[in-house]
């Protein structure tokens, strides 16, 4: 797989420390990469205590119910079981939670919403006893009508989500069941549709994708001699979850203390509370430590999914290629309960247009309260859906144009200075029409190398793989571009601050750094980068990441494509400071020796402090010998933004944009309708790469993931009855590495001056634009105009 | 649950006289699916893993004896020649990790419409050898399957071995799934020309309550081919022949629409299958298989 990597000249970091061993710019390896893929890595599941209960949650069966009542007496009755909670033994006046708006019950209350809404907490010596205990409880479900779409959340009788609403976006949504709306008007739709050569307008649905992340939630809780309780659990925020825990446990926030344990995967899946306080409630009542582990059925009811999205748009163009204006509408299904919601549907409006220069716009987009899982945040986190129709929208302007489609993507790339949909100055490089070309230089992979294999031909390049159902019959070459345009970081005016405490310190002799933070790591290789920022930034070789927990500041959420710019600028931040100290110890030490401690820029480099001639003036080691730990807590934000406003959308309100580009290569077998990705050619902006092979594997995964929502990945929920039909990776498939195709990878380095080293977040960005380049490639290959994603073979052999 | 774990056939057998509700367990790779989703709670779990007879295979003169538990690996490295179909079907099935595990005696214990290896031993032509304390009979695997995840085996019966006759002319087996590899089947369908008879066989599964044979399928080719005398000649198969073959076969289909596919692609897909694996066997048994790709079995 070739990667190649573009640093244009001209274009400097704000790097001062340059020379580390292991520093920023270096593939160090992973700490956690051979104990991973060796099995010997200690997830958040593999926890034990000794003691312990074993927690089990009774979902509902059903989607929509009222409760008329529990009956746990058997469940009590069974030997073995410690405990059995309802909603009425909840020990606070708060009894719900939720990441913005707090309507998530902890346990029913009289009424389930969604298929899976946890009903009762069982605890038990042995997790086969708790199993059995759950089942013992009766609860009479008396069921209501569902909602399930936006014609039934606004139909005139619609049964409302939630009654008497009175959280921050109640006063402005038009119906109780709308969790927010956001309108973006810019320019004028009307007078500019005029002067259109050509119309195109289209509908698009985007399935349920679950982020299927492989770690189920997992975590044990042990109850403390002081009445709190110590939570080690796999999160993507700790502190988030602390926020949202110790009301409900009727706690203060330093009686739960939180540690991360060992997280398998995230990928916006873990930003909700699951099992938390549920394990929290169960140790406190028993004051046992109890362990909770979902197995992969229930895991697909324990977090939120990408939400499902209805996309209705309008382009124009004039006969020579330029936009002339976009409206659309975006219709997310936010099931149950809000969870990120609201920001989602901030992202899906304010990304809408995509990375393409439009000055006339008329978007909407909403989330709805249904009955149908919970959705919330997943990478690309609402920018995913509307890349996927946007692109598609491309294509068909293109084709209606008699254009080259990344021609006509190139005519229309914002640059930097383009003004966005909100009003808001794209201020750092947005190198998108070169981020195309780069992908459309690429030389293709060869045609039908089944036939010319000869003996080494292999089923295993075919449609279908090993299964064998073409030896080349049927099968059809298509190729597809997309482009897309993802926000880094928390948006809409949210204080979206880091924390890192850095502490410097002479051990045997030698000066180490410890790196502490609440960052939780979740696979994206925070660990690895932050060490490599400490060895840049205090020259030190010997650096030891603090496990991350609640006695730290917090380190906001790993989501957002935000951790390496917030994360790692914090610990860039503290390092700084701390470099300041080791000089000042130095000027006090040793200023009176050498007049470059009072004249020159210092720098720590190599275990010295040397100036930026070179010159060496101390070892740090020797400077440290005797005096007391540097050890500070920093807090590090990044520049402010505003919320968009509730009637036109304007606002300032992103942090950062990052882009990437995708060139599709797929067979499809046009009979059966299978499909095979042979290439998915990825180019992208990163800004500066701190550890360019964890830039190549972001990029490569986040590819991936694309891939599976374009042909396989989703949940199925039965419109009539809500419920979900294959929560299982026997149906719920996700691709395996017959389904990878080859990834070359080509990343620009192009600085944003406002970012730590330039960087720009990644992680992202590369699941926007595969998914609608794969499907534009299969309907090169089939002449299909395909509207939603995932296809399925039915939608391409007309058998649905 | 209650472990049984027998050290030997005789033991295994009266342990199934004993406790009639007892669910064998050999690689495991469907039971313990249905034990980790809490689909099933047998009251006993019957271990055959340490009888090694049940992992013995035998090529025979006519016919190939495979026992229950020979691990799909195996068949796939060792019986291509002499079986096939069966060989290319257990390719198909799971991760290599499943297939170092799972038997055929499972896929026929459990008899799921959608196992694996249903259309390739409905094709060949196969035989099921099961035993009892009462004895041993063979049930011929045109009578083995008698509904859904149901089969012709007694309480007290276990199933030791599959008799599978020896390939006399090409075989081929392809399975739908929705995605390239460890997939469960959406459709499958097996083909075998058994040129000394003259016959051919079909096997599909998936797309009926049971996995089944498309009689007419066959009939309207035996018939085609004795008319044309393709047998003799080697001429290339019409493809109003293969057309009609594959209609016929997709008729034979009774399936339901389900969460992986609906009853109307399932017997699109078997139609297809059904025709260009005719085409495939009979080029190779024209012997122009010089460009046919086999499956990579």
């Amino acid at each position: 797989m070739a990667n190649t990597r573009t640093t244009p000249s001209g274009t400097p970091t704000n790097v001062s420390q340059k020379h580390a061993q292991g520093g920023i710019g270096e593939s160090t390896l992973r700490p956690d990469g051979t104990l991973k893929v060796t099995g010997e890595f200690a997830y958040s599941s593999d926890m034990w205590h000794e003691d312990m209960l074993w927690g089990q949650t009774l979902r509902s069966p059903v989607a929509h119910a009222e409760i008329a009542g529990i009956d746990i007496s058997e469940a009590l009755a069974l030997p073995g079981v410690y405990s059995v909670l309802t909603y009425a033994d909840l020990p606070a006046e708060m009894k719900n939670y939720g990441l913005e708006i707090q309507d998530t019950p902890v346990l029913a209350n009289g009424r389930v919403r969604h298929h899976g809404e946890p009903v009762a907490l069982v605890a038990a010596d042995h997790p086969e006893t708790a199993r059995r205990a759950a089942a013992k409880i009766k609860v009479d479900y008396r069921e209501l009508p569902v909602v399930t779409d936006e014609a039934s959340a606004l139909a005139p009788d619609a049964p409302l989500l939630h009654e008497g609403r009175d959280d921050h976006h109640a006063g402005h949504v038009p119906h109780p069941n709308i969790v927010h709306r956001q309108p973006i008007v810019r320019g004028n739709v009307e007078e500019a549709r005029k002067r259109a050569d050509v119309i195109v307008e289209g509908e698009y649905t985007f399935g349920m994708q679950d982020q299927a992340f492989l770690g189920p939630e997992s975590g044990l809780a042990v109850p403390g001699e002081d009445g709190g309780v110590d939570l080690y659990v796999a999160t993507q925020w700790l502190h988030s979850d602390l926020r949202q825990i110790a009301p409900v446990l009727g706690l203060p926030e330093e009686k739960v203390r939180m540690t991360l344990s060992g997280v398998g995967g995230a990928f916006g899946g873990r930003e909700d509370i699951s099992m938390q306080i549920h394990a929290c409630l169960l140790a406190l009542a028993t004051n046992k430590p109890v362990k909770m582990v979902y197995n992969r059925f229930e895991s697909f009811f324990g977090h939120v999914h990408r939400h499902p999205a209805k996309l209705y748009y309008e382009h124009g163009a004039t006969k020579d290629g330029k936009l002339t204006h976009m409206k659309c509408r975006i219709v997310l299904d936010g099931g149950a309960y809000a969870s990120a919601s609201p920001a989602v549907v901030g992202n899906a409006s304010s990304l809408s247009v995509g990375p393409y220069v439009v000055d006339d716009v008329d978007i909407e987009a909403v989330a709805l309260y249904t009955n149908n899982p919970p959705c919330g945040a997943m990478r690309g986190f609402g920018a995913v859906q509307a890349c996927f129709a946007y692109e598609a929208q491309m294509d068909r302007l293109a084709a209606k144009l008699g254009m080259d489609p990344v021609e006509f993507r190139q005519l229309n790339a914002m640059e930097q200075g383009t003004i966005m949909p909100t009003g808001q100055v794209v201020d750092s490089p947005a190198p998108v029409a070169e981020l195309l070309r780069r992908v459309k230089a690429r030389p293709l992979p060869p045609e039908r190398q089944w036939e010319t294999a000869g003996e080494g031909a292999d089923v295993r390049a075919l449609p279908g793989g090993l299964s064998n159902t073409t030896h080349g019959e049927g099968v059809v070459r298509g190729v597809g571009y997309a482009v897309g345009i993802k926000n880094v970081g928390f948006s809409e005016g949210f204080d979206d601050y880091s924390t890192a405490r850095v502490r410097l310190e002479v051990i045997g002799g030698e000066a180490v750094a410890m790196v502490h933070t609440a960052m939780a790591e979740v696979g994206q290789g925070g660990v690895t980068v932050h060490a490599q920022i400490a060895r840049t930034e205090l020259g030190v070789t010997h650096v030891t990441i603090h496990p991350a927990d609640t006695q730290v500041g917090s380190a906001g959420s790993t989501s957002a494509s935000r951790q390496t710019y917030m994360t790692g600028g914090a610990v860039k931040n503290t390092c700084e400071a701390v470099r300041e100290k080791v000089l000042e110890i130095g000027r006090r030490k040793n200023g009176s020796y050498h007049p470059a401690w009072a004249t020159a820029e210092l720098l720590l480099e190599g275990g010295k402090v040397v100036t930026d001639g070179g010159e060496v003036l101390a070892d740090i080691a020797e400077l440290l010998e005797g005096e007391e730990p540097i050890d500070l807590e920093l807090e590090f934000r990044h520049r402010p933004t505003v919320a968009f406003d509730l009637v036109t959308g304007q606002g300032d309100g992103h942090v950062q944009y990052t882009f990437a580009a995708h060139r599709a290569v797929v067979e499809v077998d046009t009979e059966l309708g299978l499909v095979k990705v042979v290439e998915l050619a990825c180019a992208q902006d990163v800004g500066k790469a701190l550890n360019p092979l964890s830039v190549v594997g972001q990029i490569q995964g986040g590819t991936t993931q694309g891939l599976g929502v374009a042909v396989m990945e989703e949940i199925i929920v039965d419109p009539k009855t809500a419920k979900v039909r294959n929560p299982s990776f026997t149906d719920y498939l996700i691709p395996t590495i017959l389904d990878t195709p080859s990834i070359p990878v080509d990343y620009l380095e192009l600085a944003d001056p406002n970012a730590p080293y330039g960087l720009r977040g990644l992680g992202e960005a590369p699941t926007l634009s595969s998914t609608p380049a794969v499907l534009a490639a299969i309907r090169a290959a089939t002449g299909l105009e395909l509207a939603k994603t995932p296809i399925r073979p039915e939608a391409l052999t007309g058998t649905l | 649950m209650d472990f049984l774990r027998p050290a030997s056939w005789e033991e295994a057998l009266a342990a199934k006289a004993e406790y009639p509700t007892a669910v064998p367990i050999a690689g495991g790779t469907d039971i313990m699916v249905e034990i980790n989703f809490d689909h099933r709670r047998p009251e006993y779990l019957l271990d055959l893993n340490r009888i090694a007879l049940l992992r013995e295979w035998e090529v025979g003169e006519e016919v190939t004896r495979v026992g229950a538990s020979v691990p799909y690996t195996h068949i796939m490295e060792n019986l291509r020649e002499t079986l096939p179909g069966l060989a290319l079907a257990s390719h198909t099935v799971a991760s290599p990790q499943i297939r170092n595990r799972g038997g055929v005696g499972g896929n026929l214990g459990c008899a799921s419409p959608a196992g694996d290896s249903h259309p390739a031993l409905l094709a060949a032509g196969a035989e099921v050898e099961v035993e009892s304390v009462r004895g041993t009979r063979m049930i011929p695997i045109d009578e083995f399957y008698t509904g859904v995840k149901r089969n012709a085996l007694a309480a007290d019966e276990l199933i030791k071995a599959v008799h599978v006759k020896n390939a006399t002319g090409p075989q081929q087996y392809s399975k739908v799934g929705t995605r390239n590899a460890m997939v469960i089947a959406v459709c499958a369908f097996g083909l075998a020309l058994h040129p000394e008879t003259r016959t051919v066989r079909t096997g599909i599964g998936s797309a009926a309550p049971t996995p089944i044979r498309a009689k007419a399928a066959e009939e309207f080719l035996n018939a085609a081919l004795e008319e044309g005398g393709f047998w003799d000649n080697g001429k290339v198969i019409t493809p109003s022949i293969a057309k009609q073959f594959g209609e016929l076969a997709s008729g034979a289909c009774n399936p339901i629409d389900d969460v992986r596919g609906t009853a109307k692609y399932r017997r699109h897909a078997v139609g297809i299958m059904a025709r260009r694996q005719l085409v495939w066997t009979w080029e190779q048994y024209r012997g122009t298989n010089g460009r046919t790709l086999e499956g990579a079995a």
